[in-house]
């Protein structure tokens, strides 16, 4: 047993745990732990964010693309509110995180010394778990703790709190991983009567539909479900943060529900007979009004986090578990079937789709680009296997729905929480998660300024990512709701924007400006061929929509594919 | 109209600092009032149990049962409606002595409310009586006659009509897993 400080015990305890990437920013209150890092870089790469917001939203891409938790060390007071954002947006989207944030000594708390926040207190109702370690023996403790409960059950943020004495204290380091709590049951028992029940009840269905969230890539259930859905013959859909998980091309998978999602899917979400959800949680962006959802579907809910059963919807049968051992046990039990009649029914809606939306949205033949556009021509040019990050409004819908997959855990989206400016700093995590795959970032004019300093760690750390500004010099979704529900009043929507192109060459990123059809194709074949970041600004159409849309708490059934026309 | 019932909440916890807190944010989030709390050991050494009350809907309660729950260190909630337990409270009542002497009617009220008196000087009396709510405030309206000067009820503190602390099968289902997984590890050290 070595004696050494708390600092370096806390690093000790982050290689145990396989860390070999950090995301942070030093300060006062954390300074020991720099030090101790910095006689540890040959094991740890820490990166250097420009704001500590930056540094979760990387971790949050590096961990959703990774699949590993993602680490964050900042100071306290300010550093740690300022990663608060990022907290509140892994928590809501399932993202395992471990933040250490640096905290005054503790002879000092409570006593409003500087730098000092109560993080445990403001953290608590955005954390899975938040922790002070008091003493240095408890640093291995917490730990082992903190990535337990990140990375099992229902995955989440983890913030532990570290006062600067604890930092600077010695113990007797000896590290011990955890994986038991009296307290948590992580994977729930799965209660084999009722999956009999939904087994019989699926084979009883003239009418069955899937929808599954991203319980299936955090679970790695995605051969799971291929396997169920071929077996069962059900035509299935996802939410946003499912988006990957099967390809796109899947004959059996219909697209994605929800407030832009495939008309399809939506319309039938309220034909169904009985409605099988998997590893998603009735979000409302999913359900619009929850009176008119499903109402006359039987409907089973699969997932591992108990309080999500009948949270927002009533179901009929609930089965508490994990998405893989759940449909692996579904699968012996369910009949092999075809539903190719009822299948088919959600392909024709979808064609109108194809013909009234998606067509003239990303194959124009003339008229200024459209959003839709680029992003299907991004996704042709990168075979269909980048992995795409989005930022949020109207470029994280059109990134959604014209990008097409082929790989899982390939769409990084601020889902839940809906974050402007989550894009960059995790599109630079994603690609530290994944550096030999494309990554390309889909944001908009309003959500890139937003976290824009991140420009400087690209720089630094010479992250390769692709950056598609799609600029209409107007924050997008906003604006379409004042057109669609607020009279065209545009209240406080339009933006003067810098020169992006100037501003990327300021930290050395090579970046271009296009606005005509003709020069597109090349333009992205440049970005693509260039081997370090790029940033390509495009001018879009400035009163571009995203369409189709269920307007906010109407009925599913029933969605606008254009200002004038609904369906 | 939303259905409206009392609900009794018992959360058994470990004994962490800041539980109450994680407990109480999330009555906060639904616009939930806690109508009494009271947070003591349980019959388990090591496990704390809070008993909330709280009036709301069955929905609304199931809810926040599984939410509380959910947090790490909360080891079990339930939810009871006053037919599952049997409940108590206590509340104090200090009264200007002379006035109850004069009244004429003092023991008659002790012995009526089942009440007990805790001390007595020459300027004011502190009497005690433990029962349900409308007992406790019946003896209040009772008192007030001859001025209350200050009186205090505490929580309420609820026992199931079970024979066991409802946690003690989970607790026990825990066990197991623990053994599992120390059994687990044993065998991959070994291999």
């Amino acid at each position: 047993m070595d004696t050494i400080n708390g600092s370096e015990a806390l690093i000790k305890s982050l290689i145990a745990e396989g860390v070999k990437t950090i995301f942070g920013y030093p300060g006062g209150q954390i300074i020991p732990v720099f030090d101790k890092l910095y006689s540890y870089k040959d094991k740890v790469n820490h990166i250097l964010v420009r704001h500590e917001q930056g540094a979760v939203h990387a971790a949050q891409g590096f961990a959703r693309v990774s699949g590993e938790p993602g680490v964050v060390i900042v100071t306290s007071g300010p550093g740690a509110t300022n990663v608060l954002t990022g907290v509140a947006d892994a928590m809501i989207d399932s993202t395992p995180l471990v933040v250490i944030t640096g905290q005054v000594p503790a002879p000092l708390l409570g006593s409003d010394s500087f730098q000092e926040t109560d993080v445990v207190g403001v953290t608590l109702p955005i954390t899975k778990w938040s922790y002070q370690i008091r003493k240095p023996e408890e640093i291995a403790w917490a730990v082992a703790r903190a990535f337990y409960i990140a990375k099992s059950g229902r995955p989440g943020p983890v913030v532990l709190d570290f006062p600067k004495d604890v930092q600077i204290g010695n113990v007797d380091f000896e590290y011990k991983k955890c994986d038991y709590i009296r307290s948590y049951q992580p994977n729930p028992i799965i209660d084999y009567k009722s999956i009999s029940q939904a087994a019989s009840m699926i084979n009883g269905a003239k009418k069955p539909f899937l929808i599954f969230g991203q319980g299936i890539i955090l679970s790695h259930a995605e051969q799971e479900l291929k396997d169920f859905i071929e077996k069962s013959g059900i035509p299935c859909a996802c939410t946003l943060l499912g988006l990957s998980a099967l390809a796109s091309d899947f004959k059996q998978f219909k697209g994605m529900v929800g407030m832009h999602g495939n008309l399809g899917p939506n319309k039938k979400t309220n034909e169904c007979d009985v409605l099988i959800a998997v590893g998603m949680r009735f979000d409302d962006r999913v359900t619009s009004d929850v009176n008119t959802y499903a109402k006359q579907a039987k409907i089973i809910h699969i997932d591992i986090d108990p309080s999500e059963i009948g949270k927002n919807i009533p179901v009929e049968i609930g089965i508490l578990g994990n998405a893989k051992d759940v449909l692996n046990l579904l699968i012996e039990k369910v009949d092999s079937s075809d539903h190719s009649n009822w299948s088919e029914e959600f392909d024709a809606l979808n064609a109108i789709e194809n013909e009234k939306v998606t067509l003239p949205e990303t194959k124009p033949e003339s008229g200024y680009l459209n959003m839709g556009e680029i992003v299907d021509k991004v996704s042709q040019a990168t075979a269909n296997s980048a992995i795409i990050v989005t930022d949020v409004g109207q470029n994280q819908m059109m990134a959604a729905r014209y990008s097409k997959f082929t790989i899982t855990r390939s769409l990084i989206t601020s889902g839940g929480l809906g974050t402007m400016g989550f894009g960059l700093p995790a599109a630079i995590g994603a690609k530290i998660a994944s550096p030999e795959r494309e990554v390309c970032f889909f944001t908009g004019d309003g959500g890139i300024q937003m976290t824009l300093q991140e420009l400087g760690t690209i720089m630094q750390e010479n992250t390769a990512v692709k950056i598609i500004v799609l600029n209409n010099n107007w924050l997008g979704m906003v604006r379409q709701w004042q057109e669609l529900f607020f009279n065209e009043r545009y209240s406080e929507t339009r933006m003067v924007n810098p020169d992006f192109v100037k501003l990327a060459e300021a930290y050395g990123i090579k970046a271009e400006t296009v606005g005509k059809r003709e020069e597109i194709d090349d333009a992205i074949k440049r970005m693509i061929d260039h081997k370090g970041a790029y940033l390509l600004n495009v001018n879009v159409v400035e009163n571009g929509m995203v369409f189709p849309m269920i307007p906010g708490g109407k009925c599913v059934s029933k969605m606008m594919l254009s200002t004038k026309e609904w369906y | 109209m939303e259905e409206n019932t009392l609900y009794t909440v018992t959360v058994y916890s470990e004994n962490q600092v800041g539980l109450l807190n994680q407990v109480s944010i999330i009555f906060t989030r639904r616009n939930l009032n806690i109508w009494s709390l009271s947070v003591s050991s349980s019959a388990i050494e090591g496990i704390h149990k809070f008993t909330i009350a709280c009036r709301t809907s069955k929905a609304m309660i199931e809810k926040v049962v599984k939410q509380i729950e959910k947090r790490i260190d909360v080891i079990k909630a339930f939810y009871y409606t006053d037919d599952d337990i049997i409940y108590q409270e206590i509340a104090l009542y200090k009264v200007p002595t002379d006035k109850l002497l004069e009244c004429g009617e003092f023991e008659e009220l002790v012995r009526k409310h089942n009440a007990k008196i805790l001390e007595m000087n020459s300027t004011f009396t502190v009497i005690q009586k433990s029962g349900h709510c409308q007992e406790t405030t019946a003896l209040f309206n009772d008192l007030n006659r001859y001025g209350v000067l200050q009186f205090v009820r505490s929580g309420r503190v609820a026992i199931t009509k079970s024979k066991v602390e409802h946690v003690t099968n989970f607790i026990e289902e825990q066990e197991i897993r623990r053994i599992h997984n120390a059994r687990e590890n044993e065998k991959s050290i070994v291999e």
